[in-house]
């Protein structure tokens, strides 16, 4: 799956301009058992500081938009969408993490909450970002580690 | 004039950083009893979401920056221009009693585009097929400043669209656009405007999305800003590519949002950050 990625990333290149309207990636198939995804999807672990960066930065998970963490006071601006995620790691397992940041409306019908590992299926998509998911596989993996940390 | 912005800025993220605030403010909104069949039990405007400084701003004619767009346009609207050696004065004279109104009440159905038209494009029609003149471009000062002049008329009177008849099916596809989720983060006005008013998101409370202050005037960009511009704005943020402005979709989704906000007044021109 990450090779075949990699892979359409480098025809990108050497395409140059054809590819901003033709999507070459292909559609992210999550492999999902029992409402959680128990694989790693890079097949390694994420890195928790990494991880932190990635839940911040607003053009990435941008989750204290809508969600408040007790550890991160130091930072302005938590949203109250969500819940606070303080002692989520307690409440779900690695896995049922995974698909959550993934695909959220998995287990949250209806949810506003973003798919972050998903790239097709949505409406009126700005071109620089069609076929493309919020984060990559390995930010989600970081994302996860961060979360683990909330116990 | 830019130094109290700044001030107005601080003073606001000062203001929204301290959690207790939030629910402080909370208690104090005032809207309007919806009718019945609404979707909102209460209408608010987006003035009752916003920092005391900026609505002490919005309330203060000689501060309110807005007011330099309706001066302005008073002196267009007195102004000959195109081939028809016409001003906007030769045909509807005073602007306090012909325009009465007329801002309170759009988009409204015409007759001869068998459409309805926004305030933007009948200014526009008076322009090109009365004036003989150039249309003003969207998000032109021009076009801009003539609007709020225009709705500044209605300060105060009731939003009142009609949304039946042949207003009908544009009034559906204004519903549908409000509840489709677009863009890479998938949400809909509705995720934000209805489910999530009130709630506070990064540097922002939410409001209900009401138009009733449109034009309104920008803190963040210093300038008045046009309803389809802070759609676009919404739809871009979400990662969507926006309707254009004055589309048949803007236009649906206007008509649509107006009735969201039936019984509001007209605060143009409204300050928001
Ligand atoms: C647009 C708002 C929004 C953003 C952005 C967002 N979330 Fe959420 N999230 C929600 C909402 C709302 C819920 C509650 C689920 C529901 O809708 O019932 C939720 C639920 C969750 C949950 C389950 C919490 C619990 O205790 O049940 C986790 C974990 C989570 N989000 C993590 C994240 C992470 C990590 C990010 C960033 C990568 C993120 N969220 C970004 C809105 C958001
Ligand atoms: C991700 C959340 C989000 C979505 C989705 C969204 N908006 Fe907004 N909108 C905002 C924020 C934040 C503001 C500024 C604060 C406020 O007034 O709510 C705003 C402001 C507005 C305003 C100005 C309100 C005022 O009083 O000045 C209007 C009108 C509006 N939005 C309409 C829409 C429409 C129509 C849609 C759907 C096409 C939409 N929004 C989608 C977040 C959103
Ligand atoms: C030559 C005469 C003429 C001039 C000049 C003219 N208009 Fe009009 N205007 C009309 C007529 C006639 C209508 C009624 C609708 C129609 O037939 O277009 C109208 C309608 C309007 C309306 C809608 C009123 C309502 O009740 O809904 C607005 C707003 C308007 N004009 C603004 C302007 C502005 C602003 C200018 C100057 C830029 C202007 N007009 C110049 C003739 C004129």
């Amino acid at each position: 799956m990450r090779r075949s990625l990699v892979a359409a990333f480098a025809l990108c290149l050497s395409a140059g301009v054809a590819c901003a309207q033709e999507p070459t990636k292909t559609p992210i198939k999550l492999d999902i058992v029992n409402d959680a995804l128990p694989n790693s999807l890079t097949g390694a672990p994420g890195n928790a500081e990494a991880g932190r960066k990635v839940f911040l930065t607003r053009t990435l998970g941008n989750c204290l938009a809508c969600h408040q963490v007790t550890s991160l006071k130091s930072e302005e601006f938590h949203g109250e969408f969500g819940p606070s995620l303080d002692g989520v790691a307690g409440r779900y397992t690695e896995a049922q993490l995974r698909l959550i940041v993934a695909d959220p409306k998995r287990i949250f019908t209806d949810t506003v909450m973003p798919a972050f590992f998903k790239n097709e299926g949505l409406s009126r998509v700005r071109p620089e970002f069609v076929g493309k998911s919020i984060l990559t596989a390995a930010q989600v993996e970081d994302v996860i580690a961060f979360l683990k940390t909330l116990n | 004039m830019l130094q109290r912005f700044a001030g107005i800025a601080a003073a606001a993220v000062a203001f929204a950083s301290v959690a207790t605030c939030v629910f402080a403010q909370d208690a104090e909104r005032k809207g309007i009893a919806a009718p019945p069949g609404h979707v909102f039990k209460t209408i608010i405007s987006g003035y009752e979401f916003r920092s005391k400084e900026t609505r002490a701003l919005q309330d203060d004619d000689l501060e309110n920056p807005g007011f330099l767009a309706v001066e302005r346009a008073a002196d267009v609207w007195k102004k000959v221009e195109g081939a028809a050696g016409k001003s906007c004065m030769s045909c509807h004279e005073q602007a306090e009693t012909s325009m009465k109104g007329v801002g309170a009440a759009m988009p409204k159905w015409d007759d001869k585009l068998q459409k309805p038209v926004n305030l933007e494009q009948r200014i526009n029609i008076c322009r090109t097929e009365h004036m003989k003149a150039e249309p003003w471009k969207f998000k032109s000062q021009e076009l801009t400043d003539m609007t709020t002049f225009v709705r500044y008329q209605s300060h105060g009177m009731k939003v009142s669209v009609k949304t039946d008849g042949p207003m009908s099916p544009w009034f559906e596809r204004g519903k549908q656009i409000y509840y489709t989720r677009y863009g890479q983060l998938d949400l809909a006005c509705e995720s934000c405007h209805e489910r999530n008013n009130g709630k506070f998101m990064r540097a922002d409370f939410l409001s209900q999305g009401q138009t009733n202050g449109f034009p309104t005037y920008r803190l963040r960009d210093q300038r008045l800003v046009p309803l389809h511009e802070r759609f676009e704005g919404c739809m871009f943020d979400v990662r969507a590519e926006p309707f254009k402005p004055l589309s048949d979709e803007f236009i649906a989704l206007e008509l649509y949002v107006a009735w969201r906000g039936i019984g509001l007044p007209v605060e143009t021109p409204s300050v928001r950050n």
